[in-house]
């Protein structure tokens, strides 16, 4: 990202595709090699061993075990194994592998987790929805860690769908700009342990969780409602909540004319327009169940290194409200961010970090 | 963990051609296929909504258990729009409609994705019918899990009523899938069980009322 | 012409779902969007796909498919001064 480079690209795939696309893919050789230190790769499908690649990996940086009483696992995704409902492609698993709770078993029995894994299924905001449910759930005393995964594939699924609402674009993704005309896929997997153990957190390096709330429009199933209202409402609850002062957002921005139009409204509205904001599609696609964990595990870094990184793909402010889209890496004091996020159903998410 | 008791207020079980509600048998129906026996309890219960013959069956069953929960209750009138959420469970997710549209795009000769079928491959949009329908603006979320597990359900609700982010919810099961359909809502309030509620808001009552034989 | 609003009619209800309506109670000149149906976004993508599907026409942006779809009477012209054979 600091490079400034963009993994989306265009693929002549056939298999996902008739005609070539734009998407950010995940190289199939390094995923299947790095699995293979883990467990052997023709036993888990492609979204399996996105998911376990990341949790092993973020294991590799913690004390914590999965394995404990105290230890909840979550799951965010919008459509999991999905791919192993095509019958053009010779897979080797059996269909019941696209139940989620198959898979949370699957992840169960991997890491031997005491607890059965929570599932939370909510379009594009599950990401986000997960930590914030992951938090909630250890304030509630039930646990004292949360692993939060995100995991999402690009599938022939996905793209024909989104082909379909002629939402894609033709090139990488443009957010919040004037030329804006469609988000990219991408898919990926983040992981993010939260956990209310202050001996194990590196101090001086620790993130705290702040409010989150969810929240809907209320108004189309597909479409943003015009005035930003569930967004607004769901960041209103949270600037509510706290005595911080916003220095930065973590937009949605999937480039399409709708929903950024629709959360520079929103964030107009909640008093950010001046706040620093920017949308990180433009590196790696939207990754749907993926991109609220990656995206808030982007604003953490950018936090601790107090740097704000570039809109990648936006050059002219193309919305209505004037928000204070960051078009240049540079550095800056970030004491807080928040992240937003919004999705199909009229759903929207709001969640604030801070040091 | 705070004390607080909390009611279920209402609860509606939709299955087996035969829909109950608090405890009353609300309507039975003929028709095995979903499709059918949804849009004869539609068109028993008088509601005028349009958009209902443009929901998947999944989105259907919810709307409907909302509907006979909500229908006459004026729910956003007695609490404010953003203090109504809704929390549900199932194990298919929108298998019903992933599946129809694969259909859609199996073939290259007649590859014709739908946007309308494809909107439904979310289990949550069922989430966003119902907030359409009864303008709740709160919190929201969709959990898959393989059965109704009750202590899961109340541990969430709970701790949403205990931190004041809802002052009343829409929780249960809408599972289906082909021509298997569950659907168990229950109503649950801020208000004191013995007063306005059929029961306290506890997951022994929630597995009860679940397990009730149809 | 009017054959093919007639058929118009009838495929509209049937992939919109507007299965509360016959094809006598749609006016052909009236808006379909806004006013007259008020069919909403999906509507239209999903008109768009009747008119790849049914008459073999490519819509690709949203500013050609607000022209030919403002109401029967235009998608009916839009076919017959494309459709090929």
């Amino acid at each position: 990202m600091k490079a400034g480079e963009t993994g989306i690209r265009l693929w002549k795939d056939d298999c996902l595709a008739p005609v070539p696309f734009w998407a950010s893919r995940v190289d199939s050789s390094v995923l299947e090699r790095r699995f293979s230190t883990f467990a052997n790769p023709e036993e888990f499908t492609r979204f399996e061993q996105l998911a376990i690649c990341s949790v092993q990996e973020a294991l590799q940086n913690t004390s914590i075990k999965p394995t404990g009483e105290r230890t909840l696992f979550i799951l965010s995704t919008t459509k999991g194994n999905i791919d192993v409902l095509d019958r053009n492609i010779s897979s080797p698993f059996d269909e019941s592998r696209v139940y989620l709770w198959n898979t949370a078993q699957l992840l169960q029995r991997f890491f031997n987790l005491h607890h059965r894994p929570v599932v939370v299924s909510n379009a594009c905001i599950s990401g986000v929805l997960a930590i914030i449910i992951g938090s909630r759930l250890i304030r509630s005393g039930q646990y004292d860690h949360v692993i939060v995964t995100g995991a999402d594939l690009v599938t022939e699924f996905v793209l024909s769908g989104f082909n379909s609402f002629l939402s894609l674009c033709a090139g990488p993704c443009k957010p919040f700009d004037k030329e804006r005309q469609g988000l990219s896929l991408g898919e990926g997997a983040g992981t993010l342990i939260l956990t209310a153990d202050r001996d194990s957190i590196l101090a001086k390096d620790s993130i705290e969780i702040g409010p989150g709330f969810s929240s809907n429009d209320a108004n189309h199933i597909s479409g943003p409602s015009r005035t930003g209202e569930g967004l607004y409402i769901a960041i209103r609850r949270t600037l509510e909540k706290t005595d911080h002062i916003i220095d930065y957002v973590s937009a949605h921005g999937t480039a399409t004319p709708y929903n950024d139009e629709m959360e520079s409204i929103a964030l107009t509205r909640a008093g950010l327009q001046h706040v620093p904001v920017n949308s990180l599609k433009g590196y790696w696609g939207h990754t749907l169940g993926t991109a609220g964990v990656i995206e808030s595990v982007a604003g953490i870094q950018g936090m601790r290194h107090n740097l704000l990184i570039n809109t990648l793909g936006f050059n002219q402010i193309g919305v209505t409200h004037p928000i204070a889209v960051i078009n240049k890496t540079k550095e800056s004091t970030i004491n807080t961010f928040l992240k937003i996020a919004s999705g199909f159903g009229g759903c929207n998410a709001s969640l604030l970090f801070y040091k | 963990m705070m004390d607080n008791k909390y009611s279920i207020r209402d609860y509606c079980i939709i299955r087996n051609q035969k829909v109950v509600q608090g405890g009353k048998v609300l309507f039975e129906g003929n028709e095995m296929l979903p499709a059918f026996f949804f849009a004869g309890l539609y068109k028993h219960l008088g509601v005028n909504y349009p958009k209902f013959h443009k929901m998947d069956n999944l989105c259907k069953l919810g709307f409907l258990a909302a509907e006979i929960l909500l229908g006459n209750k004026k729910m956003n009138h007695r609490y404010s729009p953003d203090g109504s959420g809704i929390v549900l469970f199932n194990a298919a997710s929108s298998l019903d409609t992933d599946r129809n549209h694969q259909l859609s795009i199996h073939d290259r000769s007649a590859y014709f994705p739908s946007p309308s079928v494809f909107v439904y491959t979310l289990a949550n949009i069922v989430i966003g019918e119902i907030c359409i329908r009864h303008k709740f603006f709160g919190e929201s979320t969709f959990f898959i899990e393989e059965k109704f597990d009750a202590l899961r359900l109340f541990s969430y609700v709970k701790q949403l009523f205990d931190e004041d982010l809802v002052k009343c919810c829409i929780a249960g099961w809408i599972e289906l899938n082909g021509n298997q359909y569950d659907g168990v809502l229950y109503l649950v309030e801020k208000t004191t069980p013995d007063i306005d509620g059929i029961a306290i808001f506890e997951p022994g009552k929630l597995s009860e009322i679940y397990s009730q034989r149809s | 012409m009017e054959q093919l609003i007639t058929n118009l009619k009838t495929e509209i209800i049937e992939v919109l779902n507007l299965s509360e309506l016959t094809p006598e109670s749609i006016d052909e000149n009236a808006p379909l969007f806004v006013e007259g149906l008020g069919l909403d976004s999906i509507d239209a993508l999903e008109l768009i796909v009747l008119l790849e599907k049914k008459y073999g026409l490519k819509l690709g942006t949203a500013e050609e498919g607000k022209k030919v779809l403002r109401s029967v009477r235009s998608m009916a012209e839009f076919i017959t001064e494309n459709k090929k054979g």
